[in-house]
This record gives structure tokens, sequence and C-alpha cells, in this order.
């Protein structure tokens, strides 16, 4: 990055003192001797190593369980910043759902020229199979992330929205574990809101979206691709908190008319089904054939109504990096009001004259495919090589519309506890959002993610990020 | 509970149990080779058996070494019974059923197998080899207490001890199986005293030559150390203890489930049978056909258990 722009540091602001926020932490770091805080940080390793919290990495077969880098140092967020941003979550949440409620029935939104119809005629995340069928409680998103930066005191812009199955929360929930071994007495001298009820928060929202035939003590379980999926550690931690069914496909079929598990007694019927499973392999009757995560026949009894999947199958067509581009317009035609949350400014490179202009800063911008995720097929502009933007400019030439810019941000930094001593990295923020026919819950905080190397605005884990407690203060 | 879980954990607690008692072989035989060096390889051989893995201890090794033996029981993962092998799967299994164990079990869990990848990193010198047997059996003791001091006796519980017995009593059985012919009254005579290697190696396989001399005193007898090892119900790793805690186990399920399964029933028969018997009829009967019986159940009842809990479709 070149040296002149200036990053807002959530800490030390621009340099003139601690921020308030800090205030209470910064007197407690004051006091604190940096050996010591190393050598926690190390107890803090080894306490996640033995807990287990991995992640497991595809493609390499010496380290199939890795675990993600963690950071003592909290970022923390004043009650006033994080309530403004609560009511912003909220009102793109409720857009979402309306829009997939929407695209999936009359398209009102396409009549209304609003976007355009081949954005979502031409979609793979679209599902045909989805049209003229309402979910359960009309709920299509029960768990959504909304990706956050940060580039001033009052500036917060959306990255990204994740509508399909959000993951990260058990880093959330076990960071803040982690602080509160490690720094007891940091808790008993700061009010922090609370995230541990995120898991009964969960549980009550999905049996709140159960299907009529449900009893009024509905059966949820977790769908988890199985033992060597990345996140295999996150479905067995949530179910294990939630006290509900860690299911693989083949411990389901379909008896009745129902989704069933096979338990030591017999099949027992699911009405809520939390399917960590993408929706290419979630029934191979209907979607991918070769699919062995899946339950055959389940998309059938889903639309009789004998189950709730969630988050409905579909949903992707709500995050997709090019409907993104249109999240302000689709906000304000679904809520009637402008987005509070504001969205980077995005160029769509099939536009003839964004594409101009896209090629011609390419060194300023960040580049990215329309249905990547995990940071991969990336291309940070002021940090790629001539031979990297010539590369890029071919790939953009030949498929355009595969392809959005937007201005590279510059991403508030939080102090890390870096080997020489405190040191900024970037950071970025995941707010986890559950949504219920009884409303809309947002976690206080969520999963900070930290760019580790110095300078790098990249935070995924798989790109060598880590994370962070996230602290909101209470009033 | 799912039928898979409830696999996971019979398996998870068969693995562990495994891997103790092969720790607890190897300590018998390193003890013989420590101080009889005329009986070394033959001992080394016989524990290979009694683990039931010559044939793949033969495509390893030509000779019946030590260093051989100890590697092929404790750090070869090339082949899924060395202990290392084993707590790999138990903590592959312990993954699986996260979710039914508490925290602390699944703690003491990880945390063994992480040590012992340590432990068993390298080859173990004979010097190093007593500080790496006793670091197997304080881990699996240490995820044993876990399991009895956090976990609910509900069916999860009787799931993991049923894995523990149905093991165990396999373990026992082949360890007097493979070493009948000495505990035969005639080879070594009704009341004279057995050879000293012998015994010591049957009593150390089972950690029983404490609890032997605190029941009997003296000099051991073949017959009752058969009758220590088959039939008495305080001895923690004795046939008779194994079958009687199965039955219990599985009676608890049965009360839970408000179901008696053919396994249950198939248990209940078996130790029916085994009540009407004492030592001498099994001498009478032959032991070692007693024995090759018993293990043909346990491992019958093993497979019913699985079918009827619904292990897998």
């Amino acid at each position: 990055m070149s040296e002149n722009i200036r990053f807002f540091d959530e800490m030390n602001g621009d340099g003139s003192g601690r921020r308030a926020p800090y205030g209470e932490y910064g007197a407690w770091l004051d006091g604190e001797d940096l050996q010591r805080l190393q050598q926690v940080s190390k107890e803090a390793e080894a306490f996640f190593r033995r807990t287990g919290i991995t992640f497991n990495v595809y493609g390499d077969p010496g380290a199939t369980e890795r675990l993600i880098p963690f950071d003592i140092v909290p970022r923390i967020i004043a009650a006033r910043e994080w309530d403004t941003l609560v009511k912003g979550i909220e009102q793109r949440v409720r857009a979402l759902n309306a829009f997939l409620h929407d695209i999936y029935h009359r398209q009102e939104i396409i009549r209304a020229g609003r976007i355009p119809a081949r954005l979502i005629a031409e979609n793979e995340a679209y599902l045909p199979e989805m049209a003229g069928f309402t979910p359960p409680g009309g709920i299509y998103t029960h768990i959504v992330g909304v990706d956050l930066v940060r580039t001033g005191p009052d500036e917060f812009f959306v990255l990204e929205d994740n509508a399909r199955t959000p993951s990260g929360v058990s880093y959330m929930l076990e960071n803040r574990e982690t602080m509160l071994q490690i720094f007891p007495e940091l808790f008993s001298r700061i009010p922090v809101r609370r995230v541990q009820k995120y898991p009964a928060m969960l549980r009550r929202g999905l049996a709140a979206s159960a299907p009529d035939i449900a009893s009024d003590k509905p059966v949820v379980a977790i769908l988890t691709p199985g033992i060597h999926n990345s996140a295999y550690y996150e479905h067995s931690f949530l179910a294990d908190q939630m006290g509900i069914e860690l299911v693989e496909g083949h411990d389901l079929r379909v008896i009745d008319g129902r989704v069933a598990m096979r338990t030591t007694q017999g099949y027992t019927p699911i009405d809520v089904l939390y399917r960590r499973v993408d929706d290419e392999f979630l029934d191979p009757l209907t979607f991918n054939p070769k699919s062995m995560l899946g339950v055959p026949g389940i998309m059938d009894i889903y639309r009789a109504g004998g189950i709730t999947i969630a988050n409905a199958p579909g949903t992707g067509i709500a995050d997709d990096k090019a409907i993104y581009s249109y999240m302000p317009e689709i906000v304000e035609f679904y809520t009637g009001e402008p987005a509070k949350l504001k969205n980077v400014e995005t160029y769509r490179c099939g536009d003839p004259d964004s594409l101009a202009y896209v090629l011609e800063h390419l060194s300023e911008l960040v580049v990215k495919e329309v249905h990547g995720s995990g940071g991969y097929g990336m291309l940070v502009g002021p940090a790629a090589s001539k031979a990297e933007l010539k590369t890029f400019e071919a790939k953009l030439r030949a498929r355009p519309s595969n392809y959005i810019a937007q201005p590279t941000l510059a991403l508030s930094t939080v102090p890390i506890l870096a080997k020489e001593g405190l040191s900024p990295r970037h950071v970025d923020l995941r707010p986890y959002v559950i949504v219920s026919p009884q409303g809309i819950e947002v976690t206080a905080g969520g999963l900070t993610r930290v760019a580790l190397k110095e300078g790098s605005l990249v935070v995924n884990s798989s790109q060598g990020g880590g994370t962070k407690d996230t602290w909101v203060l209470e009033d | 509970m799912l039928g898979k879980t409830a696999g996971g954990l019979y398996w998870m607690f068969r693995y562990l149990e495994r891997a103790e008692n092969t720790a607890r072989l190897v300590d018998a035989g390193f003890r013989i080779a420590l101080t009889h060096s005329n009986v070394r390889a033959d001992e080394w051989k016989l524990l290979v058996s009694t683990t039931g893995e010559a044939a793949a201890f033969k495509d390893r090794h030509d000779s019946y070494t030590s260093a051989n033996v100890v590697d092929f029981l404790l750090r070869d993962t090339s082949h899924p019974y060395s202990v290392m092998s084993m707590i790999e799967s138990a903590r592959m299994n312990a993954r699986l059923v996260r979710t039914a164990l508490t925290r602390e079990v699944w703690e003491a869990t990880n945390e063994c197998c992480m040590t012992l990848r340590d432990t068993l990193a390298g080859q173990i010198a004979d010097r190093d080899l007593p500080l790496a047997l006793q670091t197997i059996r304080q881990q699996s003791a240490l995820v044993r207490g876990a399991l009895h001091g956090t976990m609910l006796r509900n069916d999860i519980f009787n799931f993991a001890r049923i894995g523990t017995f149905i093991e165990r009593a396999e373990s026992t059985a082949r360890i007097l199986d493979v070493k009948y012919y000495v505990l035969l009254p005639s080879v070594s005579h009704v009341g004279s005293s057995l050879d000293n290697v012998q015994w010591e190696t049957i009593l150390r396989s089972v950690s029983a030559s404490t609890a032997y001399r605190q029941v009997y005193g003296g000099e051991p007898r073949a017959r009752t150390i058969a009758d220590f090892l088959i039939f008495d119900q305080r001895m923690p790793r004795s046939l008779a203890f194994c079958r009687t805690q199965t039955a219990d186990n599985l009676a608890h399920l049965a009360i839970t489930y408000k179901n008696e399964t053919p396994s249950n029933v198939f248990c209940k028969e078996m130790n029916t049978r085994m009540d009407t018997l004492n030592i001498d009829d099994v001498f009478d009967h032959g032991l070692h056909e007693f024995l090759q019986d018993f293990i043909r159940q346990n491992n019958e009842l093993g497979a019913k258990i699985e079918k009827d809990y619904r292990f897998s479709e």
C-alpha cells in the first residue's frame, strides 16, 4: 500500500490519543508487561489446541487440522456506534428476505425496472425449484452474516452479505471464552455485552421457524457434510451448544412424508434442518445426482411442508456479488427508505463504461470474481505486480461480466500483539443475524477477522488471517 | 440418540481399551525380555500373536527383536492396530460424537492423542520405553477419569462402557488362550507352581500381579490363575466381570428405551450358561475350546448390539 494513505486506527484514532471506547482497556494495558502478555498469548494458543478448535485444510495432507491464529487484543466498539449499526443491519436483512420472496414469486423489482431481468435469469444461484413456494414462516435467510469494514470514526461499509451458510460464529464464541479464561479481571472492570447466548438464540429462532406439522417442541438438527469438511468443528460445536443432533446425509431418509434420522430406537422425524451443506448437494434427486451428502427426496418433503430447511435453498441469489452492487436500490425498494448502511462503490465490469474505467485504474482497484468466495480469484491492485495486473487485464477482457471492481478501501486497523509489541493490522467484522417469525436478532459484535501480515488487506483464514474477540460496550 | 453416535462411542472406547491393553502387553513382554534373555524372541512372538496381528508383523519385519515388536505395536501407523493408530481412530470417533461427550472427555481424548503423537514420534530406545508406556497408561486413565467424573449415566455412557467391556473381554480371553497350554493340568500338574516367566507374563498383561497376590498370596498356580481371570467378579479384567458389566449396561439401555433387544436376550443367556460353570468344568471341557467359544460369543454379541441399536444402515 502506498505510504501516504492514512489508516484509521480504532484504538488510537488519528494518533492524537486513545479513542474513548479503549479508555478503560488502555489504562489496564498500560499497567501490563509485554512479556506477560506474550506468555498469555502462548497459553491461549495451547488452550485452542487442547480444545481442538480447528479448521480442516483441503489438499494439505500434512496438516489437515489447523488452528486459526487468535490475537489477544480485543476490538472494542462503543454502544452508540453499535446501536446505529444494528439498525442498518436489521434493515438490510429485512430487505434481503423481502427480495428473496419477491424473486421467487412476482418479481416486482424486475417489473419496476430496478434490476435487470438477466441478473436473475442467468444466475446459477437462482433455483427454479423455489419459484412460487413460500418457506415456513416466510423466512428465507434464518442466519445471515453481514461483512462490515470501517474507514473512519463514522464510516462503515457493507463489504458483502452472506445469505447461504455464513460460518465462523464458533470462533466468536470460543474467542470470548478464551478471553474470559485468560483475562478474567478485564471483564469485571469493563462492561462488555454478552455473546454467549447465541446458541440459545439460534435454537429458539430455528424452532420458531418450524413447519405447521411440527409439535410444540420441534426437533431441530444440523446437517454437516461430515468430519472432513473445513467447518466440521463449528458444526459439532453448534450442535453441542444447542443440544441438538448433528446428522449427515446417511443418517437421514424420507419416511412417511417426513425426513427422519436414524436413532438407536428407530427413525425420528426432523422438523427443522439447519443445513451446512450447499444447495447443490442437498438433494441428489433434484440437484447434483452424484451428491452423497444430501437426502434423496428432501426437496419434495420441503415443498409439501414436511420440514424447514435453514437457510432456504436458493438464497444464494441474494448474496451474489453482482446483486450486491444493486443492494442500495433493493433496500430502498422493499423498505421504502434509503439504505442506512453504505455499500462500497462497485463497478460492474459487464457494463462497457465501467470496464473501461476499471482497466484504466486497475492498479488502484480491488477486482473480485462475481461468484468467488474465500478471497480466492481476487486482485488487490495496489499490491499486485505488473505481471499479475497484466494477467487480470486479460481475464477482464475475456469475461468482463464475471467481475466487479471496487476502490481499495483504507480499512481501519486495530493493534495486535506482535513480537515487538503492539502493531496495527487491518480488520473487518462479521456480525451474525438470526431471522425468525419472531423478529431479527443481531449478535453483540460478531467475528473480527484480522490480516496478520503487516500491510495486508486480506483477512480470510485461508490466506493467513486471524481473529480477535469483539467487544461491544454496555451503555 | 443417533445410531451413528452410539456406534462412534462404542468404537471410540473399544479403540481406547485396546490401545491400553496393547501397551500393557508390551510392558509385560519388555519386563520378561529384560530379565530372561534366553526366552526373549519367543515371548515377543507370542505377544504379537496375542494381538492377532502376526501376519501384519511378518509383512514388515523378519525377526522378533524387541525393537521391531515395540515399533510395530506402539508406533507403526501403517497398520490399524498399533497404539498410535488406535488412539488416532479413537480421536476420530470422538470428533464424530463430539456432541455426546462432555468437554472434559473430548479434551482428555484430544490431549491424549497430541501427547502420544509426541511420545511416539521417533524410535523408542529401551531406556525410554518405561516412560513411554507410563505415558500411554496415564493418558488413557485421564480419559477414563473424565468419562466417570463428568458424564451423565445415560445411554451415551452405556454405549461407551459396552465398547470398553466387549473389547476387554476379548483381550483377556486372547491372553489366556495364547498361553493356554501352560495352564493345562497335564503340563503344570495340579498343585505345582508354574514356570515363573509364564505366570508373570499372564498376570502382568492384565495388570493383575498385585491383585492376585492379595487374593491368593503365595505361589501362583495354574488353576487359580485361570479361575481368577475367568470367574472372579472382583477382578476388573476377568471375563466374568466384563460380561456382567456388559449385561448391566445393556439392561440400562433396555430400561431407558423400554425395549428389550435380541442382544439383551443373547447376553443374558450367555451369562446364565457361564454362571453354571466352574473352573473344573472349563478344564474338563478344554480350556482352549472354552476360550475360543467365549471369543466367538463375545463377537456375536458385539455384532448383535451394532444391529439392534442401528450403528449403521
